[in-house]
């Protein structure tokens, strides 16, 4: 258990200003402490990259980068009545302990969510999380030794991959497509594995509205992967933080429904339909790999906030989260439209998108001899920032993609940041024809030289069908 | 004395910069100074008038305030600062003048060519990319010509990479050059007033060489200082050095880059205000020759100039 901080001297002397802090190490402090780092911390960097992310927080900067819900329309007064009542009625019990697997009735608001998505899972079989983040590591934490394989999509949700490092996996990545995630190359795959006396410990994949390619996988594709698992008992990890948010066509059963939970493993967030800011997420298994998640959990933190999970039962009683949902579905599909007329309307010829049925993420795919690292930097210039596509990918892949959020800005804002992303990507575009001499140094001002073959381009990163192009 | 830590901004490197200037404040306040950390904004002029620093400590990185325009509000409003005039800031920042310079001092650097994108999308400058392969020779190096890191410096190993690589710089800056490849060892010779420190050697392991990025990380490129140069070896990188430090008018503190080739050492570029964070070149190399994080940062006081008193009545 962490002790706070008793040292007076670190006791702050003045808000925001420690009294005493410790002078910055120096290079050889650095190295000698280097020495100390367990081998896993090998593959924890930082980057130039990251630095560059950094700068996107800057308030002049529409940033299309985050996966942020927009927790500006819940009502204050609402909050407010609720951590009243938790201040009235249970102070103590909120403000205490609770059990390392959660509290039944969070467990029971969980199950009012599955419920909304067709799935009644028994309550024992859930771990209340810190975050779905929380359960994503936990279960990397239960089943990966160093040198495991470990499977998920190409591209893959960004925040996964340091995790399923850290715990020294080898990820191998499986291309996804407008169905999903290739179920047909994951056999190819295991089967490759096998040959090699090798087994994957589990897939993971966000089947429905992917981070960050925004793409559904199709029913056949969730029954052959589903299938596949039982032929194999291969554990799939269904990570599901954005099903109930929906802006057009039918639902697809969630993979945990299809299989009923023996190899499927589920992780669900409140962070998407209520608030990323309470830290509440879920896991359902197995009896025996919860048990072990639930031994991981104890040791990582004790318990999810006490807090946060009193806030998420008073909010569920008053039985109105799905109207809230709704809300926000209304909200998001106007701010999805806007992207993708928006997308129509400024990015070039030679770019490729997807369109989300649902979700927070557009993936564009630019011709690959734009690296989008290197043009976030010029889009920083022009105060507008998105996730180049390489934090998707553990090998390099994905360079000139990037992942655009609609959920976290305004329309306008929206509209305004895709306009200047595609002001730099239609400048680069046009001066690789010259430097290619192909688009010639005439500098015409009809922009495009004609379009390419957006296919060919996108081919090594997420195949889309060539889209129907509307002439302007 | 009352200084002003200038950073972050909003250059590329602003973290490197926030980085730098949190150990500067520490030191100059375990040196008994009071330091105040301004992030450089709109409102630095206001700042700096109501506060009224008796010194401004410049611990910015890339284009302005590492090319003379932060120095030059500095200089107006007669506040001395630390590191680099504004001339040498401007000719340190460009990387074609600085070789301009270089090269006009009889000292070594690299063969290259500059370009705008303007050349290129108006004056059909694609056409000349042959030639330049054939004057240069492969594996060229293109950098942007304003960017004080490793952002956007590509290796292009042959002719069809070069489009691709050019593109990628000018992402950076609208002017990029392209540059021979030297083969040799990468040294960095910090220049502390006019005293170079020991060399640093910069050895990127096996498969991060042509990965500028993996310079900057811990664990994925080693350093070695001092470098193990000969007795020669060293004396000749002292005197490239400090004679290209005198060249592009430095004064303070400054890091000139080179290779050490076979045939001696080639200047690369010159950093006006290198990186003060834990990592940082400069602050081995002194490490190096026995001054501490804070002896520096004392020394690089020292060395500013002078408050004029005269102005302040």
């Amino acid at each position: 258990m962490s002790e706070p901080n008793d040292n007076p001297e670190r006791t702050p002397a003045e808000p925001g200003r420690p009294a005493h802090r410790r002078a910055h190490s120096s290079r050889r402090d650095l190295e000698r402490y280097s020495r100390l780092f367990a081998e896993r911390t090998r593959v924890m960097r930082s980057s130039a990259m990251r630095d560059l992310m950094a700068i996107t927080a800057r308030p002049e900067v529409i940033s299309l980068a985050g996966g942020l819900p927009d927790t500006s329309t819940f009502p204050p007064a609402s909050f407010a009545a609720q951590m009243t009542r938790i201040a009235h009625k249970s102070s103590a019990a909120a403000l205490q302990y609770g059990p390392t697997d959660g509290f039944a009735e969070t467990k029971a608001c969980i199950g009012e969510v599955m419920a909304a998505e067709g799935m009644r899972p028994d309550p024992d079989d859930i771990i209340v999380t810190t975050g779905g983040q929380q359960a994503i590591d936990l279960v990397a934490k239960t089943l990966v030794d160093p040198g495991d394989v470990v499977i998920c999509e190409a591209p893959t949700y960004p925040g996964a991959v340091p995790v399923f490092c850290s715990y020294q996996a080898d990820v191998i990545q499986i291309e996804v497509d407008e169905d999903g995630m290739r179920v047909d190359r994951l056999a190819e795959v295991l089967d490759a594995l096998a040959a090699k006396g090798r087994q994957a410990k589990f897939v993971y994949s966000v089947p429905t509205f992917q981070n960050p390619a925004g793409v559904t996988m199709s029913a056949d594709r969730r029954s052959a992967l589903v299938e596949l698992a039982r032929e194999r008992e291969l554990l799939v990890v269904e990570d599901n933080p954005y099903g109930l948010l929906r802006y057009e066509g039918e639902r697809v059963a969630p993979l945990y429904q299809l299989d009923g939970g023996d190899y499927v493993l589920y992780i669900g967030t409140f962070s998407k339909i209520l608030s990323p800011g309470i830290r509440l997420g879920w896991v359902v298994a197995p009896p025996p790999v919860l048990e072990k998640i639930g031994l991981g959990k104890q040791a990582t933190d004790l318990c999810t906030s006490t807090l946060t999970q009193f806030f998420v039962r008073e909010y569920f009683a008053e039985g109105r989260w799905r109207e809230y949902v709704d809300s926000l579905v209304g909200i998001y599909r106007g701010r999805r439209d806007t992207m993708l007329e928006a997308l129509e309307r400024y990015f070039p010829a030679e770019a490729s998108w997807t369109q989300p049925a649902g979700g927070l993420f557009v993936w564009a795919t630019l011709p690959d001899y734009i690296d989008t690292s290197d043009l976030l930097a010029k889009a920083l210039g022009e105060n507008v920032a998105f996730v180049p596509g390489q934090a998707a990918y553990v090998d390099g892949r994905g360079a000139s993609s990037m992942r655009l959020n609609f959920s976290g800005s305004s329309e306008d804002e929206i509209g305004e940041g895709i306009r200047r992303i595609g002001k730099v990507v239609d400048e680069q575009v046009r001066l690789y024809e010259t430097l290619t001499g192909r688009g010639g140094p005439a500098g015409g001002e009809s922009g495009s030289a004609g379009p390419e073959e957006p296919a060919d381009a996108s081919a090594d990163v997420l195949a889309l069908r060539p889209r129907d192009r509307r002439t302007p | 004395m009352k200084i002003a830590v200038l950073k972050g901004g909003r250059s590329l490197e602003r973290q490197v910069s926030l980085r730098s200037a949190a150990r500067v404040e520490d030191a100059l306040g375990s040196l008994g100074h009071e330091a105040i950390g301004i992030d450089v904004g709109g409102d630095l002029v206001q700042r700096l008038r109501e506060e009224r620093p008796e010194l401004a400590f410049v611990a910015l990185h890339g284009p302005g305030g590492e090319d003379g325009t932060v120095q030059e509000l500095l200089e107006i409003l007669a506040i001395p600062y630390t590191g680099p005039g504004v001339a040498a800031c401007g000719r340190c920042m460009d990387k074609v003048a600085a070789k301009h310079e270089i090269r006009a001092a009889g000292l070594p650097t690299a063969d290259w060519v500059a370009f705008n994108a303007t050349a290129f999308r108006e004056l059909g400058a694609a056409d000349t990319l042959d030639e330049i392969e054939q004057r240069l020779g492969l594996p060229l190096v293109v950098k942007p010509a304003a960017q004080g890191s490793s952002l956007g410096v590509e290796f292009a190993a042959e002719r069809d990479a070069l489009p691709a690589a050019l593109l990628a710089a000018f992402s950076y800056d609208d002017r990029v050059l392209i540059e021979r490849y030297v083969k040799g060892r990468e040294l960095a010779l910090s220049i502390l007033g006019e005293e170079a420190l020991p060399a640093v050697e910069i050895r990127p392991k096996e498969g991060d060489f042509f990965n500028f990025e993996a310079r900057y990380e811990i664990g994925r490129t080693d350093y070695l200082c001092p470098a193990e140069l000969s007795g020669e070896e060293a004396e000749e990188v002292r005197r490239v050095g400090l004679a290209t430090y005198a060249a592009l008018g430095c004064s303070g503190f400054a890091r000139v880059d080179l290779i050490l080739a076979e045939d001696g050492p080639q200047v690369l570029e010159v950093n006006a205000i290198p990186g003060l964070t834990d990592t940082s070149l400069l602050p081995m190399a002194a490490e190096a020759a026995g001054l501490s994080f804070e002896s520096l940062i004392e020394r690089i006081v020292e060395l500013a100039p002078k408050p004029a008193s005269a102005l302040n009545g």
